[in-house]
């Protein structure tokens, strides 16, 4: 059966996939952001895992307003990046599980999470920055992968509730594929940020700062929230976190925190990251 | 929406609505071939997409508050300002009226 090791979120702003690009990752700015990811590839390079399951939202390069899932997922052996119309280099293409993920779809439709199934899928910053972040020496990356886009652009978004109700049944899902394989769950975005209106700019610590704490043992923390209420307290890009909700319910009750990372800012945002083990 | 969060609008279906083809304006910049036609002829590529008035009359300024305001969303938005090579810090500081150095600044000060 297959195993869920663990989870690892992190933020994915656009900027740290430029500084990869550019080799900035000793510079003074982004020193305190990559230094962290250390204990990150020592975890990593110990569970060796065969597929990384990535919960993130996409930016308009997949999905326009036309049609807007709520939850979709990737059912596809190969993902390709593209041009987001910033400057970013498009990078190859990434290895999916087409049989892992359809079993996951069957799982969770089964579950009445009725989410949008996709044989083609362009995959944006959000899916390829935490890839890259996790192996930076490997190309291309060595897991396959199957991408689970949130909604996080166009109101009303999933609610806190339902993305942890949404994690769990992921995690159900994945545990009962009937391969041996290993697992793990990336939850990309965030932390607090805004990127529009005269509130541009804003960042809140003590909600972060609460967000990482409960990640490791309460998972439920932020179930009570409305979505107005996270606006108010992470940001309209901060709500981002609601990727690193459904990453963390997907793990077991008891999660062990192998490593954490905070620090403000990066581009406009409070940069985050946690690496969390499973415990069975 | 319920509460009025300061300075911030909720990209509801009512936004989405009235910035439809502003939005799908910016979303085809995620060509090249798109941004260059853009800039060979700005005014032809708005009537294009069937901008309104104010929609085209804050593209022509690059007014980000005025293209909020108008139904545009900053994920698309940010594909117009990629245009010129505008980042994140321009847009903010453009929007909260800073000069680029004082919203950096801003952003540092928060994590000391």
């Amino acid at each position: 059966m297959a195993r869920i090791d663990g989870a690892v979120t992190t933020s994915h702003v656009p900027a740290i996939g430029g500084a990869i690009a550019k080799g900035l990752q000793n510079e003074p700015y982004w020193k305190p952001f990559f230094g962290a990811w250390d204990a990150a590839h020592a975890w990593i390079e110990a569970v060796k895992p065969d597929a990384a399951v990535v919960v993130y939202n996409d930016h308009g390069l997949q999905f326009f307003l036309d049609k807007m899932p709520t939850f979709a997922i990737g059912a596809a052996d190969e993902y390709r990046n593209a041009d987001e119309g910033w400057g970013l280099p498009t990078l190859p293409p990434y290895r999916g599980d087409a049989a892992l993920s359809w079993h996951l779809i069957e799982s969770l439709v089964g579950e009445e999470f009725d989410l949008t199934t996709c044989q083609e899928m362009l995959v944006d910053h959000a899916f390829t920055v935490p890839l890259k972040l996790l192996w930076p020496g490997s190309r291309p990356c060595p897991v396959a992968t199957v991408p689970v886009t949130v909604n996080t652009i166009q109101h009303p978004l999933p609610t806190p509730a339902r993305c942890i109700k949404f994690g769990r049944a992921l995690g159900r899902a994945i545990a009962s594929y009937p391969e041996d394989i290993k697992v793990v769950i990336l939850g990309t975005g965030g932390l607090s940020h805004q990127l529009d209106g005269e509130r541009a700019g804003f960042i809140n610590r003590g909600f972060d700062e609460m967000c990482m704490a409960a990640m490791v043992d309460q998972p439920d923390a932020l179930a009570g929230y409305s979505i107005p209420r996270l606006v108010e307290a992470a940001g309209t890009q901060g709500v981002e976190v609601l990727n690193w909700v459904i990453a963390r319910a997907a793990l077991n009750g008891r999660v062990a925190k192998v490593h954490s990372n905070y620090h403000i800012p990066i581009s406009n945002t409070a940069s985050g990251m946690m690496v969390l083990e499973n415990s069975y | 929406m319920d509460q009025a969060i300061p300075g911030t609008v909720l990209f509801d279906g009512a936004q989405a609505r009235k910035g439809y083809a502003l939005n799908k304006m910016c979303f085809s910049f995620n060509s090249a071939e798109n941004r260059a036609e853009f800039q060979r002829d700005e005014d032809a590529y708005c009537r294009k997409y069937g901008l309104n008035a104010a929609q085209r009359d804050a593209i022509r300024r690059r007014h980000v508050l005025d293209l909020i305001a108008a139904g545009g969303n900053i994920y698309y938005l940010a594909k117009f300002a990629g245009i010129f090579g505008l980042g994140v810090q321009d847009v903010g500081a453009q929007q909260t009226g800073m000069s680029v150095a004082d919203f950096n600044t801003m952003l540092y000060e928060k994590g000391r």
